[in-house]
């Protein structure tokens, strides 16, 4: 090994780094929480400025704007379930527009904000809040317990452990083996909505990190990397959003 | 993968936000949304209703149209008919007038010429009595031959 190769492979793990506070367990990453809490805000002090005058009559650019994203999102609701519930489609718009705006942090060219961050002795500074594990899961446990709520709630406790033990084999002897399949298929909702996000994203910033490692080759590499991410970065906030559309509106069918 | 504390903080701020954007920020950009699409349909509703309104007023128009003109050729032959008959009776009234006039000229001429005969005749009469006289060289008594005289005159 080179000293060179130690070099960026120091560089990509500094980067890869989250700024922490605290030890083990109660350790906070305060890179990922002012982001996203930051972004969040992002979206909704946009959309609630929008909110507070909305017009009925002719809207202006910004409203425009807003109202196609809430357009977009309740067709989408619409399209997938049809019951009456008032949390689906403001739960479905805020994944959809936080988790996009969250993914788009990695198109922030990636050493520009460790960087800037750098300058006031901060040493360690991660972006993008979606490449954090604990974003994703978060997330996906916010959708798990609705989710699980949402059984209950329409079906009655009893119905859902009904509906736990009684498919897809009819006869009672089978209920045990019912019940482990069922559980499988529920835990991996949550499991695969978080990984599948923090995969596509930690995976993109790491490409992104080992093209910062080029040299003077980056530059045309990191605009069709980034260009790619033109289809990744919408794509997963769309897919986050459907699959948590559609998983609720599995929770609220009866069988 | 190193889950923390991290995880709780995310989950937090992910229920105030979909919280906020339930109570504050979904309701009025659909309802704004939902009360702009109700009134469009309503302003194409009624540009429909007014383009089938203005269909029958231009229907309702071209009738008027052709029942008034209907009624203008109606006038028109009326009255030419009036002034057909008009002419007609002013014809007959002069006709009458003149045949009046005419009837009264020759009834004048008649009485004339009756009175003339008459004065003719009492002219005659005296004329043959005179030449009578002449010829007989005589007086004749008038009054005594006044028949015969009578006589002559009535076969003038």
């Amino acid at each position: 090994m080179s000293a060179a190769e130690v070099t960026s492979q120091e560089y990509i793990k500094h980067h890869l780094q989250n700024l922490t506070v605290g030890e083990g367990f109660w350790a906070l990453h305060i890179d990922t929480l002012g982001w996203s809490i930051f972004l969040g805000l992002v979206f909704l002090t946009i959309f609630r400025s929008v909110a507070k005058k909305a017009e009925t009559g002719v809207p202006g650019k910004l409203q425009c704007a807003v109202e196609m994203i809430v357009e977009f999102v309740d067709d989408s609701v619409k399209s997938t379930f049809h019951g009456h519930n008032p949390v689906i489609a403001p739960l479905a718009l805020t994944i959809f527009v936080w988790v996009l705006l969250m993914n788009a942090m990695d198109w922030v060219p990636v050493d520009l904000i460790p960087r800037i961050f750098e300058l006031f002795g901060v040493h360690y500074m991660k972006a993008v809040p979606t490449t954090d594990p604990n974003m994703t899961f978060a997330l996906a446990l916010g959708v798990f317990v609705l989710i699980i709520y949402y059984s209950i709630k329409v079906k009655g406790i009893g119905g859902f452990i009904k509906e736990l033990t009684t498919q897809p084999f009819g006869h009672w002897s089978l209920y045990p083996v019912n019940f482990i399949l069922e559980m499988v298929t529920l835990l991996a909702r949550p499991l695969s909505l978080a990984l599948r996000l923090f995969g596509n994203l930690y995976a993109g910033e790491l490409i992104f990190l080992l093209i910062a490692t080029i040299g003077l080759f980056q530059l045309p590499v990191h605009f069709l990397w980034a260009a790619f991410h033109l289809l990744v970065i919408p794509l997963q906030a769309f897919i986050f959003m459907m699959l948590t559309i559609l998983y609720l509106s599995l929770a609220h069918e009866e069988h | 993968m190193n889950l923390n504390m991290t995880l709780v903080g995310e989950l937090i701020a992910f229920i105030v936000f979909v919280i906020f954007c339930m109570k504050y920020v979904w309701p009025p950009i659909i309802g704004a949304i939902e009360a702009r699409q109700a009134t469009i349909a309503d302003g194409l509703a009624a540009s429909d209703r007014a383009a089938k309104d203005l269909e029958l007023a231009q229907e309702k128009a071209t009738a008027q149209l052709k029942e008034a003109k209907a009624q203008a050729a109606e006038i028109i032959e009326a009255a030419k008919k009036r002034e057909t008959q008009l002419v007609e009776e002013a014809a007959e009234k002069a006709q009458a007038e003149k045949e009046k006039i005419l009837a009264a000229g020759h009834a004048e001429i008649e009485t004339e010429r009756n009175q003339a005969k008459e004065e003719l005749r009492q002219q005659v009469a005296v004329l043959a009595v005179a030449g009578a006289e002449k010829i007989l060289e005589r007086s004749i008594d008038a009054a005594a031959h006044s028949d015969i005289l009578d006589k002559l005159v009535a076969e003038l």
